[in-house]
């Protein structure tokens, strides 16, 4: 029997429906609706009662024209009234419109509430539950506040029906996202990480939601669900296809609930315990396995499913990145499934093998599959799979393979879609600066770039290979002479005009001996472009031949000509009409010498991030660049993350460095109205704020590091606040590595703008090459923009190299209305967080505290207590140090030792300490002895400021 | 999360539409439109899923969808659900309403959105999953017709209805 029966609907609303569907055009469509609009109004406003049928009816009609696309202004209180009816018909359809037509009308959410209030009580659990769908659907403040700490006891109340708890998890979810403030954890939050082991398997669908949200904001709380998740799993990977029945899809058991249990498993490392893990590791070969078994149906659901538990399982293993041996099995999983024909499959495994790239035990075994992803890149049918082809020959890019890559993403670029164009053109540049061992290939494939796709290519792109040449020597002849050619088609476009003319009036005398370039023709080549050419880059030209007046003396007559024709010196256009003027000028009154100064070759460009890679990450949001970084991501580490995001305009301008004495004429300086018109002797003058607010002129805090000493025994909480901003932080650590979350929130209702954040070890931006890095700290970028009152979370990858005293630190920039903040701290990483606790006996400890009996390895202080002495607290704060705090070894009960080891990449550290209170005094003796001696020093610093 | 499930025709005509997240009516129909813009494009035979439009939330939200004779069925996801766990609940989704309506088609969704609302609130609540499994969809409502049934006797009249 059809479970919903054609004929017992509302025989008004179908005639009106089929009035409707009737209706020639729009226009009589709009009548017909206006006419039922005015009938429902008048019956609502009547004075006769409308009995609940009736009232039912018109609120389906009010639906139906809502769904069309007209505003619904009234009908909402006849709904309300419908939620207290005790007939289920009408409450359903009132909760229905409640739920689709939500209206913030405060007056109306209290008689809702009310409702509500009524059907959570009522133990009906039908009603029930459309109580918690209605709460889940509008899940408005007013709603959390009046059911917050009501649904956790429906959810976990022992005679709660199964299809209530399914309801009431999914509706606390949404409460916990919308007003997370007013979910309180309790005693409940244990109870409901059992509700992964429920019986019935609704529930466990419905619960991991919850449980998956609540683990990713509070991992701690939570730690608990990872075994529990892994049996569960391991009991659906093993059962056979018909153990789970109904939740059996295609042959495959409770897919769904599966890939829901591999994500919550991504909120969290690997487990610690080793039967855990290796049960873990056991379903996903089983999963692995499974992919290579024949299928058991031939539809697609079957396959669909399957897969979809397949893909998971790799996330999982990409995220653990930790067994090298399931990472290869998945890479060559993914290498199948590019060449499978169904196009969503090809779609997934190019996008997961971009995660996988950046792996280090499966960068190459992605790289290997090179040629299936470009014949991809070239044949496929769908713009989102090329895409994603693009994407995934960017993230396997290395030295080894730059040259084919970047060669097959240009000639692509000749046929791309518009679309996605300009990403490509960004994503060349990168690829060819970053792996050019051989600077004219890069200034080929630039210049090619443009050739090719002259539109897309933006101003980071152009500026960026003028820093480059400038920046060069090596290429500056070769990129004159390849300019020079580029510049002979009939039609070059007009950033090729640019870049020529910059490169010719910089170094066009490296190729003025040869008479087929000679200055004069060099100069008319350029003016020939002169006329077709926007303002802009006029106003470039015209710098370009003053610059040619200085390089050429023979050429002086011939520009001044130019400079003084009508067209240019009564140019209706300001800024070259001034130019004009001043150059003629310039050019007919300074000597040679000053000439010579004034139009000096420019400087080189300070080394900072590619404006190009910050254009991208702004374009494509965090994760999307970083992948190729991996093979050179430490070696350039500190250029890459560590240099301040510029504006494009300044990226060409900041060639007038403060530091460089002499008077740089700016030759791009399109935004200096009057580069040339002071004499050399004020060449300071020259020196207007060329550089763009984001740039390194901003003003910059002081380093701030209140909060600094506060994480030294823990790892979560507040580490700045604000009137702004706050700054949460969680962390774990393991061994020598850490991973350190940092969120962002955004205390006010204005959002703050381009958002950088940039963490830098100190020692690491001074220092060369040769030095040895202490600290390696991988970050991914930020979104751009915080919403008010929004939080954004980063990720932070620590790896401890060696021991170090200086903490890392934090710069956080973004404009807030208009103005921009420049804040830094110091990240509370500190030695101690890589601690591995020892224990050891009484006769241990003094064994090693003798062995370790070299002067410099003692560190000692004495000092006043600042905080409290008591017992618990001290202990607590040891035991946050990481150490092990070791009794029964210290012959006085009153003091306390410690013992410990620090895991760096190189070596280990060894440390013992020990604190000795005295009470009346109110003072600490701390000593420590560690294996090496700076970190006894560093250690007893820190410590000496916690007691 | 599922931000919002929207249901149209091959026209674009819409015959359900659901947002779990609040946007303005007038958003909501640019949405709708956006997507059948974006989806009714693409050939049969490319893949499932597509980059969100501008309106639904940019980059990092996908628009999984499946098409049925005469209708797009799409969800609108945020990067924590798997496509192709999703391509699977419609397929389960379509088959509750075949189920449900026997042998439905787009007449049905029209004229009976409210079932369609209630099918769908059996799956998915609040953008999130309630249930995968059709038989236990089908059960519950079942349930609800029987006691919209047992209360429709009551109505069963001949007065003037319209």
């Amino acid at each position: 029997m059809p479970a919903v029966s054609k004929g017992d609907g509302m025989r008004g609303l179908a005639v009106f429906i089929s009035d409707i569907r009737n209706c020639k055009s729009k226009e009589a469509e709009i009548k017909r609706i206006n006419k039922e609009l005015a009938n429902i109004r008048s019956k609502f406003k009547g004075d006769k009662a409308l009995d609940g049928y009736s009232k039912k009816k018109y609120v389906c009609k009010l639906l139906f024209i809502f769904l069309l696309g007209h505003d619904i202004d009234f009908g909402h209180m006849e709904a309300v009234n419908l939620l207290s009816s005790n007939k289920y018909t009408e409450k359903q359809i009132g909760y229905l419109f409640i739920s689709v037509l939500v209206n913030s009308n405060s007056e109306l959410i209290r008689l809702i509430n009310n409702a509500i209030k009524n059907d959570l009580s009522s133990r009906n659990p039908t009603f029930m539950c459309l109580a918690l769908h209605c709460i889940a659907n509008v899940g408005s403040r007013e709603m959390a506040e009046a059911f917050a700490s009501e649904i956790p006891r429906i959810l976990v109340a022992g005679d709660t029906m199964d299809s209530v708890k399914q309801s009431a998890a999914l509706c606390l979810l949404r409460l916990y996202k919308t007003s997370p403030d007013l979910v309180l954890m309790g005693e409940w939050t244990s109870r409901v990480v059992h509700l992964l082991n429920d019986q019935h398997m609704g529930v466990v669908t419905a619960a991991i939601s919850l449980i998956t949200c609540l683990s990713q904001k509070n991992p701690d709380e939570f730690k608990t669900c990872v075994s529990l998740a892994v049996s569960r799993l391991s009991r659906i990977v093993s059962s056979a296809s018909t153990d789970l029945q109904d939740y059996t899809y295609y042959f495959v058991p409770a897919p769904w609930l599966s890939c829901k249990l591999l994500r919550l498993l991504q909120c969290y490392p690997p487990p610690e315990d080793g039967a855990v893990k290796g049960r873990l590791v056991e379903c996903l070969e089983t999963i692995l396995n499974k992919a290579q078994e024949p299928p058991k149906s031939k539809k697609v659901q079957h396959s669909n499913a399957k897969n979809a538990i397949l893909f998971e399982a790799i996330s999982l293993i990409i995220h653990y990145d930790s067994e090298p041996n399931l990472l290869v099995r998945a890479c060559n999983q993914l290498g199948q499934f590019l060449q499978h024909r169904e196009t969503n499959l090809r779609y997934l495994a190019l996008e997961s093998m971009c995660t996988l790239a950046s792996s280090e035990f499966s960068h190459e075994a992605v790289k290997t599959h090179i040629e299936t992803v470009i014949n991809a890149l070239k044949t496929e049918r769908d713009v989102s799979v090329r895409q994603r082809a693009a994407d995934l020959l960017y993230a396997m890019c290395d030295r080894s393979n730059a040259k084919q890559i970047v060669a097959e993403m240009l000639s692509y670029l000749e046929t791309a879609d518009y679309s996605i164009r300009e990403e490509m053109v960004l994503k060349v540049a990168i690829l060819a600066e970053k792996y050019a061992v051989d600077y004219s290939w890069y200034v080929d494939t630039i210049l090619n770039l443009i050739r090719i796709a002259g539109d897309y290519v933006s101003e980071e792109v152009w500026y960026r290979v003028i820093q480059i040449v400038i920046n060069r020597d090596d290429v500056q002849g070769y990129a004159a002479k390849t300019v020079f050619e580029a510049l002979q088609a009939p039609a070059c476009h007009e950033n090729m005009v640019k870049v020529g003319g910059y490169i010719l009036g910089e170094f066009g005398n490296l190729i003025a001996g040869d008479p087929r370039s000679s200055p004069l023709v060099q100069f008319n080549l350029l003016h020939s472009k002169f006329h077709l050419c926007s303002v802009p880059t006029r106003a470039l030209l015209l710098s370009a031949y003053i610059k040619f007046i200085n390089l050429f003396p023979e050429t002086k007559a011939t520009i001044q000509e130019v400079l003084r024709c009508d067209s240019q010196i009564r140019n209706s256009d300001v800024e070259l009409q001034q130019r004009a003027v001043e150059y003629l000028k310039l050019s007919s009154i300074a000597s040679t010498d000053v000439l010579a100064t004034v139009l000096e070759e420019m400087p080189p460009f300070p080394e900072r991030e590619s404006s190009i890679l910050a254009k991208l990450k702004k374009k494509k949001g965090p994760g999307a660049v970083s992948v190729p970084d991996l093979e050179d991501g430490k070696r350039e580490g500190g250029e890459l993350n560590g240099g301040g995001e510029r504006g494009p305009d300044s990226a060409a301008m900041s060639a007038s460095n403060a530091s460089t004495p002499s008077p740089s004429a700016d030759l791009l300086g399109m935004r200096s109205a009057a580069p040339m018109s002071a004499a050399p002797t004020s060449a300071g003058s020259l020196l207007v704020d060329v550089f763009s607010e984001a740039g390194p002129a901003a003003p910059s805090a002081a380093v701030n590091d209140d909060g600094f000493l506060r994480f030294v025994c823990k790892n979560n909480g507040v580490l700045f606040e604000n009137q702004l901003l706050q700054i949460g932080i969680k962390s774990e650590y393991r061994q020598n590595l850490g991973r350190m979350y940092l969120f962002y929130g955004n205390k006010t209702s204005v959002q703050f703008a381009s958002f950088t954040t940039t963490v830098s070890c100190p020692g690491e931006l001074q220092s060369h090459i040769l030095s040895i890095l202490r600290l390696n700290v991988q970050t991914k970028p930020v979104e751009p923009v915080v919403e008010g009152g929004a939080q954004i979370q980063q990720v932070l990858n620590i790896e401890c190299l060696t021991d170090f005293s200086e903490a890392p630190l934090l710069n956080i920039k973004f404009r807030y209305g208009g103005a921009l903040q420049n804040l830094s701290l110091k990240l509370p990483v500190t030695i101690n967080k890589f601690f591995q606790p020892t224990e050891m006996t009484s006769h241990d400890f003094f064994q090693r505290w003798k062995q370790l009996s070299q002067p410099q390895q003692e560190a000692q202080k004495i000092f006043k207590a600042n905080h409290s002495m008591d017992t618990e607290v001290l202990k607590a704060k040891l035991l946050g140090l990481g150490t092990a705090l070791l009794d029964d070894v210290d012959p006085n009960p009153e003091n306390y030792v410690c013992a410990g080891v620090i895991q760096t990449k190189g070596q280990q550290v060894g440390c013992l300490l020990r604190l000795e209170p005295n009470g009346q005094a109110q003072m600490y003796r701390l000593t420590l002895r560690c294996s090496k001696d700076s970190v006894s020093l560093r250690l007893c610093e820190l410590l000496a400021q916690q007691f | 999360m599922i931000k919002a499930i929207l249901i149209f025709n091959n026209h674009g005509k819409p015959r359900l539409s659901k947002f779990y997240e609040h946007y303005n009516e007038d958003t909501e129909q640019q949405i709708i439109r956006e997507t059948f813009h974006l989806v009714s494009k693409r050939d049969e035979n490319v893949c499932n899923f597509l980059e969100g439009g501008m309106l639904i939330g940019g980059s990092d939200y996908r628009l999984i969808y499946r098409h049925y004779a005469t209708l797009y069925f799409v969800f609108c996801v945020d990067s924590s659900e798997s496509e192709l766990g999703i391509l699977d609940l419609i397929q389960v989704f379509v088959e509750t309403l075949d189920k449900c309506f026997e042998n439905v088609c787009e007449l049905d969704l029209i004229f009976h959105v409210d079932k369609v609302h209630n099918i769908l609130a059996e799956m998915v609540m609040g953008g999130m999953v309630l249930e995968t499994n059709m038989n236990e969809i089908i059960t519950q409502v079942d349930s609800q017709n029987k006691m919209e049934k047992s209360e429709t006797f009551i109505f069963q009249s001949t007065r003037q209805d319209r």
